[in-house]
Order: C-alpha cells, then structure tokens, then sequence
C-alpha cells in the first residue's frame, strides 16, 4: 500500500505525516501518534468509543481514513483539558470533571468517546435537554453504568439543572 | 481494641460512608489510563491465532512448515507447545490453549503465529495446513443427551460434565400440604458480557533470565500465574503477570483464558516480546457466557402464601469445556430457593457438554435464570390466591440470623426494608392495575426480589491462605502505599480499600497511594469476582490499617512518655488525653522509624468456619460471609401491535450492609441492574451449526442510551457483623430481580406471562397470537358445547 504525506492537524497541532492510503485515522492517531485515549472496543462502527471530534462534529476513528482528513480539526480526549499542551496535563474539561465527579466512568474504556461525543454535543446545544442527550450519546455503548450517571454527568457539565 | 480507637476527632473527607470519585478516575476521563492495548513496550510483534472452521472433529494434522518458512515469521505454536491442559477449577482441567488431537467448538485455537506485522502474521495463518476429520456436532444440550451421541470428553458419559442432585426436607410431604402447587418451564437464551475493551495481551520472554512477564486484561491475575506456570511447564518464580487498566469484566476474565497463554508460549517461542490484540468476534467466541438454560420449576404454596416445597431440575448448555461449569450448575441450586424460609427443597441440575464456545462465570453467577424463574412462579402463585405480589414475599421473609435449608448462614438481612421501600417509591398501592394505557400501549408493574454472595466463603483452592491479604507501607516521607492483589476492573475497588485505611488512620485520602496486580510487588488475591473484593479484602484493609494505627499510637505514647491508651488519635494530629501535648503526623511518623526503619504490616482476614456452609458435595458452592438483598419494581409499557416493551422506570433497594462509598454502591447497582435488563430484554448470542450469528454488537443488543430507563436507588444498610464497616457486595445481587420484575411487570401490563427469554418483540407478538388463538378456540368450543346442547354435532378439529 502506497503512502502519501498527509498535513493533519490533530489538537490544535499541524503536523506531516508519511500516511498509508487504507490507514484508519484510529489507528494513525493510536500508532503513529501514540493518543492512546481513544479506544477500539470492536471490530468497525459497533460500539463508538473511538469517537474524535473532525471539525467539530463526533465520527468513529475506526470508520475514518486518515487520508480523508487532511485539512480538517481534529480532537481527542488528551486535548479537552484546559490549559494542556505538550508536556503539561493541564486541568480537567468541565465534562472531564463531571463525568470524574458524578461517576460517569467506571472502567472507562467507553468514557473518551462517552465524552467527546457529548462535548459535541455541548457544542452544539450549550442546555440540552435529556432527550438531546440520549439522542446524541446512542451510537456509544457503556457495558459498566447503565447510562444513569452518564446523564447525570452531562447535565452536571451542562450546568443543567436537573 | 486498639488505643484511640473512638476518639472524637473529624473524620477526613473521602473516608467511609462518603460520596467518592474514583481515586484513578482522572486518568479515565483524560484518556491518560492505560489499558493492555495502550502499554507502550517498545517493539512487539504480532501475535495472531488461528481457529477451527469445524464444531466437533478429530486433529489428523497441523503442517505448519509453509508458515514457519515465511519471511517475518518468528514463531508458530500449536497444542503440542503446551505442557498440560488448564481449567480454573482444580477437578475440572479439560481444555488446552490450542487443541490438541480434537476440537469442540468451532472457532476453537488450534495454532498460532508471531510475526514482525500484521499482514505478515495473517499470511503466515493462511499458510497453515489443518487436517481435521469431522465428528457428529452437537448445539443443543438434549442432543448432546442423546444415547448415540459421541461423547466430547471420553470420561463423561451422556456428555454431562456435572449432575447435581440435593434434597433438603421432605418435598413430596411438602407439597401434598400445599394448597396450591403449580409447575412451568421457562427456557433462557445464552448472554454475554460484552464487556467494551477487546481482549488483549502483551508477553515479554527474556531467553536469558528464563524470565516471562505476562500484562493481560485479567480479572484474576493470581489464577493466570498458576495457568501460566502449568501449561508453560515453567516454575511459577520465572512468571510475572501485571494488571493494567480494565476495561470491565463482568465475569469473561475470571477464569485465565487461552489467548492470554498463547501469547506467553508466542514470545518464549520467539524469545521476546509479543502483542495480541484480539477483534470483537474473538471475544464472543472465547465467550465464558451465562449458558442457555431450561428450568422446570413446581412450588407448593399455602393460601397464606407460604411456600412448602420447592422441586425444581435445571438443563444448562455448558459448552465445550468445563471453566467453571460444575460451579454454575451448583450455584443454580444453592441459589434457587434459600432468599426465602422454604419447607423443602429438591433440585437436580445438569451441566452438559456441547460443541459451543464454552460457558463460564457471568455477573450474578449461576442464579440469575433460576431467580426469574422463581419469582415468576411466585407471583403466579400470588395471583391465583389472591395475594398481592409483596404479600407473598412478606410471607416467606427470612429473619437474620438464619440458617438455610442447605446450611447458608445469614448473618444480616434488610430485604424487609428494600420491600417497604420499593413498595412506597413505586406508588405500588396506588398505581398498580391503575395506570394509563394509551392506544394499544399498555403499562404495568412488576415486582422481584433478589440476594447473592459477598465472595465465596471457601475458595477455589483450599490451600489454607487466608482469604486476603493486604500489605501496608510507611516511610519517611509520610505518605502510605497500599500493596494489593485485588483487581480494579472499573468497579472501584482500589478507592474503596483506600477510603478504609484512610477511616482507620483518621488521613486524608491524598496520604495513600494504591500499587495493585503485579505479582512482583503485591500480594496475592484471588481475583475479583463473587463480589469478594469490598467484603474479603476491605476487611484484610481494615485489619492491615488498625494494625499500623497501633504501631503508630505506641509510638507516639513512647515520645510523648505516656501509655498508648492515653493517646487520643486525630490522623494528622495527636495528642495525650486531657493536655495540650501533641504530635503531627510527620512528627509522630519520625518517632515510629526510630529503630525500626520503613514500617510495612500485614493486614489478613479468613471467612469463620461456619459461614462455609455444609457438609454434602457441593456444599462450598452459595456459602457466603454475607448476603447481599435488593427487591425492585419495574413499570414496563408494552406495545400491543408490535410488542416491543419498554421500561420505563426502575425502583430499585440494595441492602449493601454499609455503603463504604455511596457513589460508586450506587453505580454498582444501577449498572447490575441494567445488565439484567439486557438479558431480559434483547441479549442473546445464537448459532447456526456451531457458528456464532450475532459475534458483534450490532446484532448482540446490548441496551444503549436511548433505551435505558432511570433507575432510582435505595441504599438499604443493614450493618453486617463480618462485613468491613458492615459492608456487603453490591456489584451483582441486584442484576437477578431484573428479569422476573420485568416478565411481572409484562404480565400486569398484557395478562401474559412469558416462558422464553429475552422478551423480544418477536417472542411477545408471538405470545400474544397464542392467547388470541387460545382464545378464539375456547370460544369455539364454547360455541360448540352451546351448539352441542341444541343437538349441533361439533366438529373433530374443533372438538380437539
């Protein structure tokens, strides 16, 4: 397979790299940039805890080519903390800290895509209303909290009162 | 009791009893916790394995040379790597990480590959040559009965792995005394666990120390060592296996499992380090699921509502191979009946072998199906007594202490409470019969209860250790580093261990660090699961904390020049009793390592002997140091046109002894309870000759967001006497109220009563064209009788 030079621009972060055309953006952002934050927990599109922001709107890593991203924004959960950069943690995202606080995770496997499919949402709709947020959180399974505190959590981010 | 113990000092934030975050959990929401797939080991290669296209045959041949001959290929292993078979439970050990001379499911390991990459390592599968010669195939238990099927394991006869059977009392008096004994057969689909991270292992084999170092997705790192040492061939002081984040377990990884020794064999066959990364349809077919089952259940009943006889026979298909089989048959019994006083039991259970991906331990372990089946069967009964679904729970209400029929000890019990509670919060009296149907959409109410064990009270090997054990470490820098076996899978464990030693030391929570599962450093634990860790291992915390808390009271008494008893204790400040003489922490901390250096205690805890249960085979298998209750009440809304059901709410009492951690108890309960819902409502894996139809989770259903109902907790604490600050599990026991409340709930909703599970549209639409044609029918034969009077002859079909 043939490899091509691919500008990507990943958390605020524009960078070439040497990018095989069938190369899945999970694997060039897991591999090749070490951002092990997104997950795969299935074999293409089952489960949606590879979910990355791509200018903005939530798409499953594990569906995407990375060829097709060149020129686009792309975030993951290492980059929705305040202040972060390369080399400094920085301080948790307001949905970081909800879903730490209010039990959002519990193994946290699906909590990287739980959470950046729901700041997308946030994005979108600042006060979404619980409907909003099941719609938008349905294509990202949760094996461990019964989606409760998932809720609970991105009302708390949401300043929601419930 | 130790000195200061009951001192009136504040208790630190983070300490038992409160509302606590997880102590990791800000790795988990930053995408910084790294799981098995996540370690950054430097180069790896590639580990894949190849699996059997066929259900049941004889291995004529393996030819891996054209493999070994490709460029890249550093390793090709088969059956005959391996120094013996393997199976968690001692007397059952019948399966080997590749087959060897026969596969029994198709999809089994027959060899595998390490290579520099991917595509290499999948080339090098492809060019392995498999001779197998077919055997009759079996996929359900009754044909894996059958007098001339071939036996899948030589010394089984009727290919039954384990035949239970156990009566307690005299059931046929018991039910002749019964006003009312009804009987039905309920069959339940296999589930899986579905747990979101993909298996995954990462093996490092130094050819020159003969050393192995095994990072794996375990729930049980301490029974992958022994595995690993045995099928190896390997002393087990050359082997150490470490466990990183888990991404949820739920019971596949309780048992050590073949991927994880096909990557320790890769890399020593290699002679370094091998990564395996195993796909979703892997997971399914390493399974380890709850097994189909079929139960036949009979129950004697008084008008009173009190229960006179159980009689109850359980078929499970186990699958090809035993995991813990011979457990979850024993648990079905145990299980079945002794959440209430009951006048006599029979049970048989029968585990059998079939060519299926093998079974296992799922979460609510061996007693879920039968707990449906149970509380269907009670409300049944209810009904046609006329009792009300909490009046006959009522009446059968076990009064702690107690001790079951079949010799479980009951030491605490708040399911009276969780009734009252669940009756109160869900309007029971109020709405039930009374709500709101539109259209052809009708609601309703259904009622279960439900218990299970904080850890079993004997282990699976009878070694003599004890129970648990956790090590303390103090030094200079006044910091406190927990060393624990117990595996965090997610559920908290490690805050919770760290909450007990900070009560016990009056500290703050940022004094204590945890290292956990990694056997060069921690001790050993049997791994997390029966809910043992928050029981067994928060009292060996509790233990290993007040020890070090009398070391350092005795210290402080020798600096301050008083007795230990005049010390009154306050974590971070001390002081003697009735003065203005005092000590800080790091002050107190100095005086303890004169002499002695870095302080390091042990903490133990053993369950007491007569929480182990009786005396009959099998015995060991539901006895617990504590019961766990819950009772919950779901309303459920079913669509008459479709049958699609809907739950709509969820009330659900816990009785958790003490909630060490409310926070995470609650999302224990909730997330157990969604699980049941899961199974009850649309999980079920299916085959076609032995090949998995649903191996992904587009067409395994788990529930996702826009389906699961809000489910209101009640924590219910009971304050058990042997529980860590009275704490019992909460992980499972509420899982198993689910899909009776559920079927309850349907029935009050339709007047239909569902004997196959999940309740899928499909089933539910069906269910209700039989009672349509059921119906038609009476009224024919009505009509007919009416006719008949008249002189009409009806005719044969109709007459039949």
């Amino acid at each position: 397979m043939s490899k091509r030079l691919l500008s990507l621009n990943v958390n605020h972060r524009t960078e070439q790299h040497a990018v095989a055309d069938n190369a899945l953006l999970l694997d060039v952002l897991r591999d090749t940039l070490g951002l092990t934050g997104t997950k795969q927990g299935c074999d293409g599109g089952e489960c949606g805890a590879c979910t990355v922001l791509v200018d903005d709107q939530p798409q499953l890593a594990c569906l995407t080519l990375a060829a097709t991203c060149a020129g686009r924004r792309i975030e993951t959960i290492e980059h929705l903390a305040e202040n972060v950069s390369m080399g400094s943690m920085g301080r948790m995202g307001r949905l970081q800290r909800a879903f730490h606080e209010s039990l959002g995770t519990q193994c946290g496997f699906c909590t990287p895509g739980m959470i950046m499919a729901s700041e997308a949402l946030l994005r979108r709709v600042p006060q979404p209303s619980e409907a909003q947020i099941r719609e938008a959180l349905a294509g990202n399974l949760c094996r461990c909290t019964g989606y409760v505190k998932i809720i609970e959590s991105v009302q708390a981010a949401a300043g929601v009162v419930r | 009791m130790s000195a200061g113990r009951g001192a009136p000092a504040t208790r630190p934030v983070g300490a038992v009893g409160q509302r606590t975050p997880l102590i990791d959990g800000v790795d988990k929401v930053t995408g910084r916790a790294r799981y098995t797939a996540d370690l950054p080991l430097g180069p790896a290669l590639v580990g894949r394995i190849l699996r059997s296209p066929v259900a049941h045959g004889l291995i004529r041949g393996i030819d891996t040379t054209a493999a070994r001959a490709l460029p890249g290929v550093r390793a090709v292993i088969t059956g005959a790597d391996f120094a013996a078979p393997y199976g968690v439970i001692p007397i059952a050990q019948n399966e080997w990480p590749l087959a060897r001379d026969r596969v029994r499911y198709r999809g089994e390991p027959l060899a595998a590959v390490a290579a520099v990459d991917e595509a290499t390592a999948e080339a090098a599968l492809r060019a392995i040559v498999i001779d197998i010669e077919p055997l009759p195939a079996y996929f359900s238990a009754d044909d894996a009965r059958a007098d001339d099927a071939v036996l899948l394991h030589d010394h089984k006869g009727d290919n039954i792995e384990r035949r239970v059977e156990q009566e307690f009392g005299d059931v046929d008096a018991g039910m002749a005394a019964a006003d009312l004994v009804l009987e039905r057969r309920t069959t339940y689909a296999e589930v899986a666990h579905g747990q979101i991270e993909l298996n995954a292992a990462v093996a490092c084999y130094e050819p020159e120390a003969g050393r192995l170092t095994t990072h794996s997705v375990t729930q049980v790192p301490y029974y992958l060592h022994l595995t690993l040492a045995q099928v190896l061939g390997m002393d087990a002081s050359r082997i150490r296996v470490v466990k990183p984040f888990v991404g949820g377990g739920f019971g596949h990884r309780v048992e050590p499992l073949n991927f994880e020794m096909v990557t320790a064999a890769l890399a020593r066959a290699a002679g370094g380090t091998v990564a395996m990364q195993q796909t979703r349809e892997e997971a399914f077919l390493t399974h380890r699921g709850r097994p189909a089952t079929d139960i036949r259940l009979k129950i004697g009943m008084k008008r009173s509502g009190e229960i006179t006889a159980v009689d109850a026979e359980v078929v499970q298909r186990g699958g090809a191979y035993g995991g813990y089989g011979l457990v979850t048959i024993l648990y079905a019994g145990a299980l079945l009946h002794a959440l209430y006083r009951v006048g006599a039991v029979r049970y048989q259970g029968f585990r059998v072998y079939t060519n299926l991906p093998p079974c296992g331990a799922m979460r609510g372990h061996g007693a879920v199906d039968v707990r449906h089946a149970f509380e269907a069967l009670l409300d049944e009964l209810a009904g046609q007594l006329g009792l009300d679904p909490f009046a006959v729970r009522r009446a059968n209400l076990i009064d702690a202490p107690y001790r079951s029929l079949n010799d479980l000890q009951v030491n605490s019990c708040g399911l009276p409470a969780c009734l009252d509670w669940v009756e109160q919060a869900s309007g029971w009296a109020a709405r039930r019969g009374r709500l709101l149907q539109t259209g052809g959409v009708r609601r309703g109410l259904g009622l279960a209860c439900s218990h299970y064990v904080s850890g079993s009270a004997k282990p699976v090997h009878w070694s003599g250790e004890p129970h648990a054990v956790i090590n303390l470490k103090l030094d200079f820098d006044g910091g406190i580093t927990i060393f624990t076996g117990a595996s965090d899978i997610g559920q908290g464990s490690s805050t919770l261990l760290t909450q007990v030693v900070a009560e016990v030391l009056m500290l703050p929570l940022a004094r204590i660090r945890v290292v956990a599962t990694d056997s060069a450093l921690t001790p050993k634990d049997n791994g997390s699961y029966s809910s043992r860790v928050s029981f067994m291992v928060g009292n060996a915390a509790l233990r290993a904390a007040e020890e070090l808390k009398r070391m350092l009271v005795a210290a402080a008494a020798g600096k301050l020049e008083v007795t230990p008893d005049e010390i009154d204790w306050a974590g971070e400040c001390c002081a003697v009793v009735g003065t203005d003489k005092t000590l800080n922490f790091a002050q107190v901390v100095e005086a303890a390592l004169v002499d002695s250096g870095t302080l390091t205690v042990k903490g133990v805890w053993s369950t007491p002997k007569e929480t182990q249960g009786g005396k009959f085979r099998g015995a060991a298998v539901g006895s617990t140091a504590g019961f766990s209750y819950a009772a919950q009440v779901v309303e459920v809304s079913v669509d008459e046109d479709t049958g699609v059901v809907k739950v709509e709410k969820v009330w659900v009492a816990h009785d958790c002894g003490f909630a060490i951690n409310p926070l995470a108890v609650e999302g224990q309960v909730q997330g157990a309870v969604w699980m049941g819902m899961g199974q009850a409502l649309s999980e079920e894996t299916d085959y076609h000759a032995g090949l998995p139809l649903r191996p992904n989770f587009l067409d395994y259903r788990i529930p996702t967001i826009a389906e699961s109902p809000p489910i209101e907790v009640k924590l219910v604490e009971s304050r058990d006497p042997l529980g860590p600050f009275g704490a019992k599990e909460a992980s499972e026991g509420a899982l198993h109220g689910f899909p009776p409340a559920l079927t309850n709930a349907i029935c009050d909703a339709i007047g239909i009563r569902l004997h196959e599970l999940p309740a899928t549209p499909d089933r539910v639409l069906e269910a209700m064209q039989q009672r349509r044609r059921e119906q038609r029918l009476q009224a024919r034969r009505a009509a007919a009788a009416a006719g008949a009077a008249v002189g009409a002859p009806a005719t044969p079909a109709e007459a039949q």
